[in-house]
This record gives structure tokens, sequence and C-alpha cells, in this order.
């Protein structure tokens, strides 16, 4: 490892966490700022201003808005997520398991879908405007128009209730057997790999396509060296990077795509939950829960950023 | 002209045209009330019902006239603002320079950098459901894509001789942005409309099959698959239909939009 590379990785490390910060004054922002009353909320139309006087004082909410935004941010880097309004429980506590659900399912359609999206964006590469390519362009097409519980609908219509292979439901309790709990993710793994599988595929082919136009992929060709040797010895090296920047972003896409998925499956993940207190007003969940989707997303972003950066071999191999 | 009109934007066209014509025209096509309960809960599609009846026995080939008129009424409206907004402030900010460009470019980056639908869900948490919250929001959100691309577009005319001819004369900045950089922008700008108007649907129909959408008794295409997704466990397939309606009106949209992109690109000559 040379220096330039650890010092873009501190940078875009540096910068990462900056964007952090800047996120949740947003989010606290978002929801302090804007017209609105925890109070209100929580007591209903019909309470008495003495009522709301006296809940406001108690949830601190006269304090000038900085204030509640640092007593916030602390609880958040000490793991202290505060408590939810409608129930009263810790939110912390909530999440937990519900983070570990989301993640399995994010990380079992990512397991799907990326091999995959790859081997098919290769294959649209090696047999292009064939019928392989023409096929990948439509199916693309068809992903980025439909809406996700088009095709979550679809496949609990059929694998759920038609052919009755898969539940429809997917009910997931602690200490299921892992096969168990395999065979009732299926159809939400199906889905989530099926929404982000063909922009992937999509992605890989441009980068792909991008390199097969350079002059040294060229010069292989006139050597006569076959299609398949150009792509593995040539292109494949070269095309780690933009790839492995396709698949972070994809990632980070598939982390905002559970979100639907898991209300038309009824999985309880984060997803689920965050709609949950989105419509029943509770502030403080909408913010932590908020906050972490964001986080996630920001980080997998800077990953796919640090790995174009170690996977490029100008970089790698200073002059 | 339409003689040259490829098979799949030809189809994309018709589709178009006719979910706009059922959104316009439909109190005088729906056969039924838009709330009016008309028979049996899930009644299968017959020669009285063309698409059977819904949760609640009302007819749903009526629901989805009206549907229609909400989704693509609320879908127009967001992207006409997210079009305004940006373009005008993606067009000022390349104009303008300095702090302007940079604040201004800087905050789109944060707004960016939160994904779309959660940050939507964080500020609907708190703002009362109506109409005007959801246009605004969807709006107001999606301009951050519109400002990105109207102003590297805008950034590339500007230093373009013709402008600096402009300025040189001494014309106002209202005259640069209207006269000189926008006409020479519209090509890509109206491309990338269609796919922001597949965009604000789908987002749109996410968000109210959410239920933080359009709320009841009016609803969308995305509310009415909320409404109707029940069925689907029993086999019956009420919910696909609007489901069905979303992608074929996207796929649509998307053809058209492929198809104006290639004809504007091909217009001129190679440029780009």
């Amino acid at each position: 490892m040379s220096s330039p590379i650890l010092k873009l990785v501190a940078q875009r490390v540096a910068l990462g966490i900056l964007l952090m910060l800047a996120v949740s004054v947003l989010i606290f922002a978002g929801t302090q700022v804007l017209p609105g009353d925890v109070a209100q909320s929580i007591l209903g139309q019909a309470a008495t201003p003495e009522a709301l006087a006296n809940l406001r004082a108690e949830l601190g909410l006269n304090d000038p808005a900085y204030i509640r935004y640092f007593r916030w941010l602390g609880g958040v880097l000490t793991g202290d997520l505060g408590t939810a309004l409608s129930s009263g429980q810790n939110i912390a506590s909530s999440i937990g398991g519900r983070l570990w659900n989301t993640l399995f399912l994010a990380f079992c359609a990512a397991i799907i879908s990326v091999p995959l999206a790859i081997v098919l964006g290769l294959l649209a590469v090696r047999y292009r405007d064939g019928w392989v390519d023409k096929l990948i362009s439509g199916l693309a097409l068809a992903s980025t128009s439909f809406p996700e519980f088009f095709i979550g609908y679809l496949l609990v219509y059929f694998f759920a209730v038609q052919w009755q292979i898969f539940p429809g439901i997917s009910t997931v309790y602690d200490g299921m057997p892992f096969m168990e709990r395999l065979q009732a993710i299926a159809l939400p793994t199906a889905a989530l790999t099926l929404v982000c599988l063909a922009q992937m595929m999509r992605m890989t082919r441009a980068a792909i396509l991008n390199l097969m136009q350079s002059a040294f992929v060229e010069t292989a060709e006139l050597k006569g060296l076959s299609a398949f040797a150009i792509i593995r010895k040539h292109a494949l090296p070269n095309a780690v990077a933009p790839i492995v920047n396709v698949v972070m972003l994809n990632l980070a896409y598939l982390i905002v795509g559970v979100v639907v998925i898991e209300v038309i499956f009824v999985y309880p993940g984060m997803g689920q939950y965050l709609v949950d207190h989105v419509a029943k007003r509770d502030v403080p969940v909408v913010q932590a829960v908020g906050l972490i989707f964001a986080a996630v997303y920001i980080t997998l972003n800077i990953v796919a950023d640090i790995a174009s950066i170690v996977a490029n071999p100008r970089l790698r191999h200073p002059k | 002209m339409l003689k040259n009109i490829p098979l799949p934007a030809l189809l994309g066209l018709v589709f178009t045209i006719l979910f706009l014509a059922a959104a316009i025209f439909a109190p005088w096509i729906a056969p039924y009330g838009n709330g009016q309960i008309v028979g049996d809960v899930w009644q299968p599609a017959s020669s009285q019902f063309w698409l059977g009846t819904d949760n609640l026995g009302r007819d749903l080939l009526s629901r989805m006239i009206y549907g229609a008129r909400i989704t693509i009424f609320i879908a127009v409206l967001a992207t006409a603002l997210s079009f305004t907004l940006g373009a005008s402030l993606g067009f000022c900010a390349a104009v303008l320079g300095g702090w302007f460009d940079t604040g201004l470019s800087r905050l789109v980056d944060l707004l960016m950098a939160i994904p779309t639908l959660i940050f939507a869900l964080v500020v609907l948490s708190v703002l009362p459901s109506t109409l005007v919250t959801l246009i605004l929001v969807m709006g107001i959100l999606d301009s951050t894509r519109v400002y990105r691309l109207s102003r590297a577009i805008a950034v590339d005319i500007e230093v373009m001789d013709y402008v600096e001819a402009a300025k040189l004369r001494g014309e106002g900045m209202g005259w640069i942005i209207f006269r000189e950089i926008l006409p020479n922008a519209l090509s890509p700008l109206i491309s990338e409309l269609g796919l922001r108007f597949i965009y604000a649907i789908l987002f749109l129909s996410a968000l109210s099959f959410l239920g933080l959408g359009v709320q009841p008794p009016d609803a969308d295409w995305g509310g009415m698959v909320k409404e109707n997704k029940d069925g689907i466990v029993f086999g019956i397939g009420a919910a696909l239909i609007p489901a069905a309606a979303i992608a074929i009106l996207a796929i649509s949209v998307n053809l058209v939009a492929d198809w104006i992109l290639n004809r504007t690109t091909s217009l001129k000559g190679g440029r780009g």
C-alpha cells in the first residue's frame, strides 16, 4: 500500500463522517423545524393547553432547537436512541433484532444478485446485439418501470397462492431454524433480487463495453486472441473497479428497496418499523431509523468509492 | 413524421394517450361513481363490472379511471414543480457562479446523500397529509436531480461564444438564461422530463402503497394496491390490476422518452 491510496482513502472517510453529521442535522431539522408539534401528536387534538404545556416541559421541547439537537446527537453517539412516543419502548432495543433481519434479507438478495448480474452482464457483452443482450435491455426497461409491489405481489400470487411453494407472509422469530428462515424469506429475497438485478446488469455491461472499446483491447483482438481470453485476461482486471462500484451503488439502492418489500411481505425489519411509525407520527423513532438508513447508505457509497480507488490499477502501481 | 415512429415508441404513445384521456375525461367515461358501492366485495370480472369489484364492493374499472386522474394529476404537478425549481436554480447557479453556486450545490449534494424515499418518510411524519404537502415534498426532493443536470448543461453552454457575445452586448441575466441557455438546453431536458415523470409516478405509488400518500376515500393506483392487497392471499388478483397499470404507464412513457431522445440527438447530426 502506497501513500497516495492511503491519503485518498483517508480523505473519503473524513468526507463521509462530515456528510453523516450534516445528514443528522438535516434529519433533525426536517422533523423539528417544520410545522408540527410532538406534544400535540401524542395527546391528540382534544388536549387541554395545560396538558400540552406540561408535556412540552417534560420532553424538553421548550429548549432551543440547537440544544435539543446536541442532546439527541449525544444520545445517538452513546447508543441511546430515546424512547418511542407511541409505545414508550426503548428504541435501540426494538431496533436491534429488526436491523439484523433487514441486513440478513439484503445480504441474501445481494449474494444471489451480484454474481448473477456480473455473469449476465459479461454474457451481454460477449453476445453483443444478440438475443441475450436484447433480453437484458428489455429486462432493464421492465425493472426500472415496474413498481416494487407489482413484482412482489406477482410472486405472492403465483408462488404462494397458486402453486403454494413458499409462504406469502415472511414470519421470522428468534431461534428459528436456519433452513426454515431461508424458506420464509425466499419470496422477498427473489423480489429484491429482481428489483436490483437488471440495473446492476446494465451498469456492468456498460462498464465492460466501455473497456472493450479501448486501445489495449483492440490490440489484443488484432493479436488474434479469442473473445473470452480478451475478456478474462485484458478487460476483467481493469473492469474490477467499475464493477465493484456498480455493486456497491446497487447495494445502497437495495437498502432503500427493502422498505417497500418488507411491507409487502410483512417482514419484521427496519423498513416496516419505519413505515409504521411514520403513520403514527412517532418522531423519535422516525429520526432514529431514518438516520440509520442514511448511515448505511452513505457508508456503502463511501465503500464503493474506496473500493474503486483500491482496485484502480493506475493508483495501485503509481509511477 | 408520424410514419417514421418505430413500433415500440408508437405503442408507448398510444398507451400514454389512452391513460391521459382516461385521466382527463374520468367523470364521463367511468361507468360508476368513484366511491359508489355497487356490488359485493371482490366480485370477479363480469359484463356488468369489467374488472370486477374492489375490497368494499366498488367498481374496479371506475376506480381505476378516477385513480388515473389522481395519479397523473399529482405526478404532473410534482414533475412541473421539480423542473421549474431545479432548472431555474440550476441555470442561475451556472450563470451566477460564486457562493450562490457553491452553497446550492453542496446543499443538493447533502439532500442526495439521503435516499429520497427515506427522507420523504422522515418529512411526512411531521407534515399534514394533504395533496399540497405531497406535491411539494415530491417536487422539491426530485428537483435536486433536475438541478444537477441543468446546471451541468448550462455550465457547458455558458462558455460558448454566443453567450460571451450576448454578455458583451450588455444583455441582462434574464436574456442570457431564457434566450441563450434555455433553447440550447431544451432537448436533453425534455428527455429527462419523461424519466422524472416516471419516477414521480413510481414514487407517488410507493408512498400511497405505504399509506402515506393520497388518503382514503380518494385513491391513486398505489393506494388501490394497498386497499386490495389483502385479497391476494385468497387468490384474488384485484391488487395486481392497478399495479400493472402503473407498470404499463411507466413503460409507455419510457419508450416515448427513449424515442424523443434518439430523435433529438440524431437531429443534431452527431454533435452530441
